[in-house]
């Protein structure tokens, strides 16, 4: 075991993974000699060769349109796109064709990618650093969408994910990259060393994708998140001191919806908690299986806490972040109905 | 990590020097200011393709304006073209010590690039469209934007542009002609195209300017807009900042190893010039020859500025970890502040005294202009947008969910 930073985590995943299969490699915008925007793939190149953690050229559709050849030709890519707010220019490779490939060729060509990118806000990177567009993967059939949040829960899941046959989409919240962050932005951030989930182990070890992770039992009411939100959930409940479950669903695509109505069967109440916007962002699917499956449980209805349907802003930042109060606010609305 | 492995076949592209080494730019072949031709501009692109790998020079190493491509240009005018450089330097130094000092989330300078922006405004119309991206804030101060409303927009206060909602650098200037900055790479290029075939559409001459990164040439985008150009001989200038690094990766990933950036429209029928970016006059000379093609209806051009990017990509760089440090002295191709100073002077039109106390002037417009600023607020203190402003302009009027969400967000 070692304390790990998420960075760390996923350098450590990759660095196996490499190590693993000389099938795996890495591709995307200053990812090589430099290491990395972030520093995820620091030392990768320097260790497995340049022909193993490439730098590409500045085109997004074109990293997921080679790799995908390189999938189907049997290397197993990793790439990395700088920010989730420029995976645009691939989105007809990613859509029309990876999600696809399987499916329009009878089973016959696949390419087994894992696409890693940096979401969510919280660093003042105004609208295009900041966004989560979880939502828009969930609606691909096809692809399958993953969200740690804590360095074990990355590696162990980021090996996963590269281990499968079908292509992924690794969303990683910046955020919480290089320390715990729970919506207190005059609070300074804990070094992940602080947190159970930032002792890692050294070894290679998966963690199964569609799987959700209770983080904190409860009675009264469930909270369902993920990513950053996990801990900004953990911090306003412990701030309200009240008995709620927080589950962090961890995949997007597939849904552990079991574990989610296993918990709302029981407190009666829920609500969902995600930093993208509200209008059919995810809390909105997860909502509707909940309602679907747990209708005459309910004893309240459901709250979903949200980004407002803007655009990511710079200056009112912290407006549009669902922090803990407007959290504490929607359980107790969520407590006290019915 | 210098070379490939022995057991692939894969070609990687290896930068020449890293962190360490001695800045080397021994491959790059500067011909001499005497070998530039300057060819009449309804010329047949295909007669052209020379000149885009040579290299348009207009100053000789005397800093001596001759060749063909020399253009006539005031002494008046070279001087605001050094004024608005020496600006925009001066205004970027302040900027990037304000964001070390954490009064700004971001900044980003243009260092070395100055002409790139400057001379190429000087040589179009005020009513030519500007399509930049964020390393061309020469193009607003030579259009006159005040330094205080460039400022509010970096610290996203109540006189900000952009009313709060853009990243710092990412200006807008309607009333300049200047257009909104994407955060996104290489959207604007299409983009520019689009408005020149609307100008020529409604039958005016008024053109387009668009600018890219050698990095973000790889974009789709970037060929979507060569191919529009090419088909409606749009009067476009595209022009391919080639400052030789695109964050941490030298022009060779971009393509840069296999041609030059300014051939890149040879495929489609456009010409394309390669120019010292550097050199204030070249910059100048070949704006000004490719707006006049574009107005004669002759079609577009692109223009490669060759050129170095003197710092880091941003304040959230640090070159250091993949280029050696002091290479902007190695530069062979000089300082394009100090070159159009030092030619100033040759002409007798400046002098080392004359620049001093510009330098001086500027420093306190500079510190005068930010005071002013900071009046209108900054990110956490002074006057604030109202919150409502987080809601406007997502849509033209705001619709019922927004109104509503704008009401939860008051109530806090
Ligand atoms: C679509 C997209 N992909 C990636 C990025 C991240 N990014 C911002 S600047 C940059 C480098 C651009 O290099 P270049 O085009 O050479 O311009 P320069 O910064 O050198 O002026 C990258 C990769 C982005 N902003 N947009
Ligand atoms: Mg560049």
């Amino acid at each position: 075991m070692a304390a790990m930073s998420m960075v760390q985590a996923l350098n450590n995943a990759m660095d196996l993974a490499l190590e693993k299969s000389p099938r795996t490699l890495i591709m995307g915008e200053d990812v090589g000699f430099f290491g990395g925007v972030f520093r995820c793939t620091e030392g990768l190149q320097q260790k497995y060769g340049a022909h193993r953690v490439i730098d590409t050229p500045i085109a997004e559709g074109g990293i997921v349109g080679v790799a995908i050849g390189m999938g189907v030709n049997g290397l197993r890519p990793i790439v990395e796109i700088q920010f989730a707010d420029y995976f645009y220019p691939a989105m007809d490779q990613i859509v029309s064709e990876l999600a696809r490939l399987r499916y329009r060729s009878g089973g016959e060509f696949w390419a087994p990618l894992t696409i890693r990118m940096p979401c969510g806000g919280g660093i003042y990177g105004g609208q295009t650093h900041s966004q989560s567009p979880e939502a828009l993967f969930a609606h691909v059939c096809g692809l399958k969408t993953v969200i740690p949040s804590t360095p074990y829960d990355a590696k162990g899941l980021l090996l996963a994910s590269i281990d499968d046959d079908n292509p992924l989409i690794f969303l990683e919240p910046k955020r919480i990259y290089n320390g715990v962050f729970d919506g207190d932005r005059d609070k300074a951030a804990t070094g992940w060393d602080q947190h159970p989930a930032g002792e890692v182990p050294e070894n290679y070890y998966t963690l199964p994708i569609g799987k959700a992770n209770i983080v904190r039992q409860g009675n009264d009411t469930t909270l369902i998140t993920y990513g950053t939100m996990v801990h900004v959930a953990a911090a306003a409940v412990e701030k309200a001191g009240l008995d709620v479950e927080i589950i962090d669903i961890r995949t997007i695509v597939p849904l552990d919806i079991d574990t989610l109505t296993g918990s709302v069967q029981k407190t009666g109440r829920c609500v969902i908690l995600h930093e993208a916007t509200r209008t059919s962002g995810f809390g909105a699917e997860i909502s509707a299986q909940i309602q679907e499956q747990c209708f005459w449980h309910l004893q309240a209805p459901i709250e979903r806490v949200t980004g407002w349907d803007t655009p990511y802003p710079h200056l009112f930042e912290w407006d549009y972040f669902p922090g803990q109060s407007r959290v504490i606010q929607a359980l107790q609305r969520v407590l006290e109905a019915g | 990590m210098h070379h490939n492995r022995p057991e692939t076949r894969i070609h990687i592209p290896q930068s020449p020097t890293r962190p360490g080494d001695k800045p080397d730019f021994s491959h790059i072949k500067i011909p001499p200011v005497e070998a530039g031709r300057r060819p009449a501009i309804d010329t047949p692109a295909h007669e052209m393709d020379d000149l885009a790998f040579g290299l348009v020079r207009v100053l000789d190493d005397q800093h001596q304006a001759c060749g063909e491509w020399k253009p006539h240009i005031a002494a008046q005018k070279l001087r605001d073209g050094l004024r608005y450089m020496l600006q925009v330097r001066l205004f970027d130094d302040h900027m990037f010590r304000l964001q070390r000092q954490g009064s700004l989330t971001f900044y980003l300078k243009c260092a070395g690039e100055e002409a790139v922006a400057v001379a190429a405004a000087q040589a179009l119309r005020s009513g030519d469209m500007l399509f930049p991206t964020y390393r061309q804030q020469g193009l607003l101060v030579a259009r006159g934007l005040p330094m205080v409303d460039m400022m509010c927009e970096c610290l996203s206060n109540t006189h900000d542009m952009n009313k709060g909602r853009q990243l710092p650098v990412l200006y807008s200037w309607a009333e300049g002609g200047f257009f909104t900055i994407s955060g996104n790479l290489g959207t604007q290029v299409p983009q520019a195209v689009g408005w020149a075939m609307a100008a020529a559409y409604k039958n005016n001459d008024d053109i387009a300017a668009t600018w890219i990164g050698d990095g973000s040439t790889a974009e789709g985008d970037f060929h979507y807009a060569l191919t529009f150009a090419s088909v409606y001989k749009a009067p476009v200038i595209i022009n391919v900042v080639n400052n030789q690094w695109a964050i941490s990766t030298f022009q060779a990933v971009a393509g840069g190893e296999n041609s030059t950036f300014a051939s890149r429209g040879h495929g489609f029928g456009i010409p394309g010039l390669r120019v010292d970016g550097n050199d204030f006059l070249a910059v100048y000379a070949a704006t000004q020859w490719a707006a006049e093609r574009a107005r004669a209806q002759a079609g577009p051009t692109v223009i490669e500025l060759y050129t170095y990017r003197a710092e880091g990509h941003s304040t959230s760089d640090d070159p250091s970890k993949y280029r050696p440090s002091h290479d902007y002295d190695a530069w062979p191709l000089g300082d394009p502040v100090e070159r159009l100073k030092q030619h100033l002077i040759g002409l007798g039109e400046w002098s080392e005294a004359q620049h001093e106390s510009l330098i001086e002037k500027i420093r306190s417009d500079v510190s005068a202009a930010y005071a002013e600023a900071e009046q209108y607020g900054t990110l956490d203190k002074g006057p604030r947008l109202s919150l409502s402003t987080m809601f406007e302009d997502v849509y033209k009027d705001m619709p019922d969910h927004l109104q509503k969400q704008l009401k939860q967000a008051q109530e806090g």
